[in-house]
């Protein structure tokens, strides 16, 4: 069976650029691109929800 | 679902002053989704703040919010809460309001037992005035008053808090976000005075002069200092050592100020 993949929307808009979802992400989804944060590896995500709940900024949301 | 923010918030007003990385936006999720758990409504909950960064926090939250004069929070909201005893009153605030020119005000709030939560956002220092020491600055760190080192020892909030009479007392940090709305939903539910201090970073005003290279390198000195209360329970002096403990710290039963001062206003309706 396919595993079902998460969406991970990032609010540009709203992303001041820390880090913290990339650093903090135990399985390396995210990376930076430029001043925000973008999806690199969807594939990879474990719906830990971690960088939701850690970004500061209300700029990043996991749909498990 | 993604968690819906959003419905708490006050519209268009992201994105929010705080810096990048700043750990005031972490805190006040954990806020919301502790709300959202308590089920608190918004027409009977206030949340009250001082002055600085941390107490910028109720703007941006669709409840009754007050935003006060500097360390003055607690004596606002006392009087939000003797006025209206039914309603959820929520303190928010950074350790040098709470602790500096608010800490009279505060450790009052703390022996009356009063019915209220605390959230006190130490980042050991003023940020919004460009990085002064607060009575919560460790020794020998740098602030832009202290460029040879603090020679003042840093206040210790949860146990001035306990020594003062406040009757649940926990902590937590911006780094265990998912501990934050936890410990929030138990110290409201506490009847009396619960104070939450959140261990907090300030990259721009503390990190840099501390030597911090980025806000990643003070996430993880949060993680590396603190030690879960219980998990303390196992470990050995010399292991605790430097170790900040985290979770409630202490909680007990206690006549609680607002029920205590119903009482005072039934004995005077007898009184010639
Ligand atoms: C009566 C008064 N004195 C001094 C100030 C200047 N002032 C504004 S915020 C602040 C310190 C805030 O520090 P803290 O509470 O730790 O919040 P942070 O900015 O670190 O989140 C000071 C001294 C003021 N606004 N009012
Ligand atoms: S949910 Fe967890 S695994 Fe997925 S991107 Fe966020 S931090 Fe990484
Ligand atoms: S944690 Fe939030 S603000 Fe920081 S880089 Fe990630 S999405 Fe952007
Ligand atoms: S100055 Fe410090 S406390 Fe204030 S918003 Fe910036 S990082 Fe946060
Ligand atoms: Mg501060």
């Amino acid at each position: 069976m396919e595993k079902k993949l998460p969406t991970i929307e990032i609010i540009e808009k709203y992303c001041k650029g820390c880090h913290i979802c990339v650093e903090f992400c135990p399985t390396k989804v995210l990376e930076m691109q430029g001043f925000v944060a973008a999806v690199k590896n969807l594939e990879a995500c474990i719906k830990c929800m971690q960088c939701e709940l850690r970004c500061p900024d209300f700029a990043i949301k996991v749909t498990p | 679902m993604a968690f819906d923010y959003d419905k708490y918030l006050r519209p268009n007003k992201l994105p929010h002053i705080w810096c990048p990385g700043c750990g005031h936006g972490i805190v006040m999720k954990g806020l919301i989704r502790a709300i959202d758990t308590l089920g608190l409504e918004k027409n009977n909950t206030a949340i009250v703040s001082g002055i600085g960064c941390a107490s910028r926090l109720p703007g941006y939250l669709d409840f009754c919010t007050l935003h006060t004069a500097h360390g003055r929070a607690a004596a606002f909201a006392t009087g939000i809460k003797m006025a209206k005893p039914e309603m959820n009153v929520i303190l928010v605030g950074g350790d040098g309001d709470g602790t500096a020119i608010g800490g009279n005000h505060f450790i009052h709030a703390c022996r009356r037992n009063i019915n209220m939560t605390y959230i006190i956002m130490n980042n050991n220092i003023y940020g919004m005035t460009g990085g002064q020491f607060s009575p919560c600055t460790p020794t020998g760190a740098k602030a832009s008053t202290t460029t040879y080192g603090n020679p003042d020892p840093a206040f210790d909030i949860a146990k001035l808090a306990i020594g003062a009479g406040a009757t649940f007392v926990a902590r937590g940090t911006a780094y265990h976000a998912n501990q934050i709305d936890k410990l929030i939903v138990e110290a409201v539910q506490h009847k009396g005075f619960s104070v939450v201090e959140i261990l907090d970073d300030c990259p721009t005003t503390y990190g840099r002069r501390n030597k911090f290279k980025s806000v990643i390198e003070m996430m993880n000195r949060l993680k590396e200092v603190t030690v879960p209360i219980k998990a303390a329970e196992k470990m050995s002096p010399e292991q605790l050592q430097g170790k900040i403990l985290t979770g409630v710290l202490f909680k007990e039963e206690r006549p609680e100020y607002t029920a205590e001062y119903a009482k005072v206003i039934e004995r005077s309706k007898g009184a010639k």
